[in-house]
């Protein structure tokens, strides 16, 4: 079963959600941080490091000896990525998407491509989970990339648990893809609510099903659970609007750690997501 | 133009709040909202419409299936994974694009044998010039699982400068994406001033160093103030003292305030309010001097 915890709104909850549905799961999990821009989950576990593995990506690179400023491949580079400057191709490597069209439209063979490094993934063992940290390199630009690859590290008949970016563009939508099942965390504010029927579009255009979790339940008002109700979507679970959990995340301490009186809500929520309605 | 721009790496530490506050607070602003894939601050503002534009960008591949005699080579050509291959009959397959994978790279548009792929535009949101009670707000909305983010900012803040011209306003307020990545490289190169929003969690600190290193690399002037400090007043301590040893000039702390959500509730700005939290904005937006820059 592969989730995906994911929100609109950041700072809604995601990555407590994740980690702490991770530790209730009790059996071997692996966690992926797919937030390559802020990734937070290790923060949290601290767990015993395996392995670090520098991601790359294909970029273009010119021979100036072979290359006869023709500009076939600068006007095919849909990124502006690449630039005919004194009859030379130019290569502006952080606008590159790594498509690989530039080469073979050269006529004369003057672009190869060279592995360009754009982040990290670090896999870390801590009790019952495996996380694997994406960490996207401060500048860059290609999170899509990173986390694609990040997602081909799942490993199948094991329960994956993705914790998502916040937003909605391409670095959500590339977590997303795949998942059996997406928990949109949200909080019970105008702004929390407005984000969620952002991720609620998201998730339906993708076509995979999806319960919401209110957090810090007790602030705001009723109006998530109203759209909630209106438009047929599942409460999976509220997690009480208590500063035991704000203090204790400020931390670096998981809620079923530091409040054992909570463990019981991500069990049943475990329940939940295993027997769908 | 001045513009000074609200960020924060981690999300959810109270940028939109902060930065609709700082709007109230200058004299003849234009606002700028960036944060255009989950935008919040027009339910702040109430922003009413002057105009809509459709916003455009790049293109999306598209297989006419009358044409295409399923070979596969953009399946094989593909790095995006947007391929999609369906057998209509055992052995007899035809290829679709899935538009919310597709970069629109055109690499399968070229290569294609049977020339069976179109490239048309692709509709990526809109943009609008608003009025609210502050001032012109210039703001986008992607739209759902698109693409170009980063380019809508960059098209925002284009607009924002050219309304702040013309009316003579005086500086640009722009509430930003969080993370690190194109959309939040494309609202701050170039900038006055960054303004950068945390929490004194073990992740708001973390996500500030990294968003830091960004703007130390673009060189921009860059300060720092810590909402919700009183939540853990010993890490607040110490990510004001790392932030003075990388570089930034603290701008101040906002108190732990449920009066941040009750403006939230009814559409102010929390300056707008009696929230004790106020004050400690107001003293953010004096400290920061943004006024009076030359």
């Amino acid at each position: 079963m592969r989730v995906v915890v994911a929100s609109g709104k950041g700072g809604t909850g995601k990555t407590t959600v994740a980690l702490n549905l991770a530790r209730a799961w009790g059996e071997p999990v692996q966690l992926l941080d797919c937030d390559v821009e802020a990734p937070n989950a290790n923060l949290f576990l601290g767990g015993k490091v395996l392995e670090s593995l520098v991601v790359t990506v294909p970029v273009p690179e010119v021979d100036e000896t072979l290359c006869n400023g023709c500009g076939e491949c600068s006007g095919f580079c849909e990124y502006s990525a690449l630039a005919c400057v004194a009859a030379k191709a130019m290569v502006f490597v952080s606008m590159c998407h790594s498509c690989g069209g530039c080469s073979p439209v050269c006529p004369t063979g003057a672009i190869s491509e060279v592995e360009n490094r754009i982040g990290t993934i670090v896999t870390s063992s801590s009790g019952n989970i495996t996380l694997l940290e994406g960490i996207l390199d401060v500048g860059g630009t290609m999170a899509p990339s990173l986390i694609r690859r990040l997602k081909s590290l799942q490993k199948s008949g094991t329960t994956v648990i993705l914790d998502s970016p916040p937003g909605t563009s391409c670095p959500v939508v590339t977590t997303m893809k795949g998942a059996d099942f997406v928990v949109l965390v949200t909080e019970p504010t105008p702004f929390g609510l407005h984000d969620l029927t952002l991720a609620v579009d998201t998730t339906r255009e993708l076509g995979i099903p999806f319960g919401v979790v209110v957090n810090r339940l007790g602030t705001g008002d009723d109006r998530v659970h109203s759209y909630c109700a209106n438009e047929g979507i599942r409460v999976l679970m509220e997690i009480p609007d208590d500063r035991r959990i704000a203090e204790a995340y400020s931390r670096g301490k998981l809620v079923v750690d530091a409040l054992p009186e909570y463990a019981g809500l991500f069990t049943g929520l475990r329940r939940k997501l295993e027997k769908p309605l | 133009m001045r513009e000074l721009v609200v960020i924060s790496g981690k999300g959810g530490t109270g940028k939109t709040s902060v930065a609709a506050s700082l709007a109230v607070l200058a004299d003849r602003p234009v606002i700028a909202d960036c944060d255009v894939d989950a935008a919040d601050l027009h339910l702040v503002f109430q922003p009413v419409a002057r105009e809509i534009n459709e916003f455009y960008s790049g293109h999306q591949a598209l297989i006419r299936s009358g044409i295409c005699t399923g070979c596969g080579r953009c399946r094989d050509l593909c790095r995006f994974e947007a391929v999609g291959r369906v057998d209509t009959a055992p052995g007899d397959p035809i290829f679709i694009i899935d538009p919310t994978a597709c970069e629109g790279c055109g690499v399968c548009v070229r290569f294609c044998p049977a020339g069976a792929i179109d490239f048309p535009e692709r509709h990526c949101g809109q943009w609008m010039i608003s009025d609210t009670r502050v001032g012109p707000m210039v703001h986008g909305r992607l739209g759902t699982a698109a693409e170009n983010s980063g380019k809508l900012v960059s098209l925002v803040r284009s607009e924002a400068r050219r309304v702040a011209a013309a009316d003579a306003r005086s500086g640009i307020i722009i509430d930003g994406p969080p993370g690190i990545g194109c959309p939040v490289i494309a609202s701050v190169t170039g900038a006055t001033m960054v303004l950068i929003v945390t929490e004194p969690t073990l992740s708001g600190e973390h996500d500030l160093k990294r968003v830091m290193e960004l703007t130390a690399h673009f060189q921009i002037p860059t300060w720092v103030a810590v909402n919700k400090w009183d939540l853990n007043s010993g890490n607040t301590s110490r990510i004001e003292r790392e932030a003075v040893a990388d570089g930034a000039k603290l701008a101040g702390r906002i108190r732990y305030d449920p009066g941040v959500t009750e403006a939230q509730m009814t559409g102010k700005a929390v300056v707008e309010t009696d929230a004790p939290s106020a004050y400690d904005m107001a003293r953010i937006w004096d400290n920061l001097g943004f006024q009076t820059l030359k």
